[in-house]
């Protein structure tokens, strides 16, 4: 066992426990919490795998973004003088037997796969030449179209959300 | 060098994702929900990464990227039809909101 396995399976449970927390934490706050280690524990396995350009986006956008906004979402949306933050869960045995199955017929289907199952070469230099390079040269189209999209869901939340002012 | 089996990412992602669905079918938060549908995102995300550093390829890095934008977007959209419902509705719990329902 060396040190890649070690450091794999370290960030493989941080990553499933605190997955397990967000599900099953009757206190939203402690679900967003537990979000930022499975997002830490993914970045780690970025890394692991050789994408550290990815893992430094994770970092950014998911922590530094998406999960600030989750956390905007939680204290707009609760009462905080009412203390109304925990939650029920509803339909759990049918809803867990439906995905065990799930996962078992994916695991099943990895594991039977003949993959190739050696890592080609791990990277000795970042990623981010070889990614900007192909951004902008095979995927120009879409990653155009994505700027777009960020503009529109930009404009869409920000209408959305508004208070509506009153029709004169 | 790197020998853990390709196996062994893919069965984490799986059962990432095999959490995450959980989630959205049991938890009444939609606040919760979203948290799980990242999730899913993510896992989506890591057998992504993976296929492409043991294929030795950078383009499944880039629809990582495709996923984040998407995901940001997702979540901006997402958290204000969420904002807004409890606006009119006085509650985020999905199953009091039923106004569609006849």
């Amino acid at each position: 066992m060396n040190i890649y396995d070690i450091v794999f399976y370290l960030f493989a449970a941080i990553t499933l426990a605190s997955a397990f927390v967000v599900v099953t934490a009757r206190n939203i706050i402690y679900s967003a919490f537990s979000l930022l280690f499975t997002f830490f524990g993914i970045a780690g396995l970025y890394v692991l795998l050789g994408a550290d350009f990815i893992a430094v986006v994770q970092l950014m956008v998911y922590v530094g973004g998406i999960l600030v906004l989750i956390l905007f979402g939680v204290m707009l949306t609760n009462k905080i003088t009412s203390v109304q933050i925990k939650t029920g869960t509803l339909q759990v045995i049918p809803a867990i037997l439906g995905t065990a199955l799930m996962a078992g017929v994916l695991i099943k289907i990895f594991t039977g796969t003949n993959w190739h199952s050696q890592m080609a070469q791990y990277p000795t230099k970042t990623t981010a030449y070889a990614l900007g390079h192909i951004l902008l040269t095979d995927y120009v189209l879409i990653f155009e179209l994505l700027g777009i999209l960020l503009l529109i869901a930009l404009i869409g939340a920000a209408t959305i959300a508004r208070k509506e002012e009153k029709a004169s | 060098m790197n020998l853990i089996p390709i196996e062994y990412y893919l069965i984490l992602s799986a059962f990432m994702f095999a959490v995450g669905v959980t989630g959205v079918l049991i938890r009444k938060n939609a606040i919760v929900v979203f948290m799980c549908i990242e999730l899913m995102l993510n896992s989506g995300n890591l057998a992504l990464v993976a296929f492409s550093s043991y294929m030795g390829s950078s383009a499944g890095q880039i629809f990582v990227f495709f996923v984040m934008t998407v995901a940001a977007a997702e979540a901006a959209v997402g958290l204000a039809i969420i904002i807004a419902i409890f606006r009119n509705k006085l509650t985020v719990n999905i199953d009091e909101i039923n106004i569609f329902k006849w």
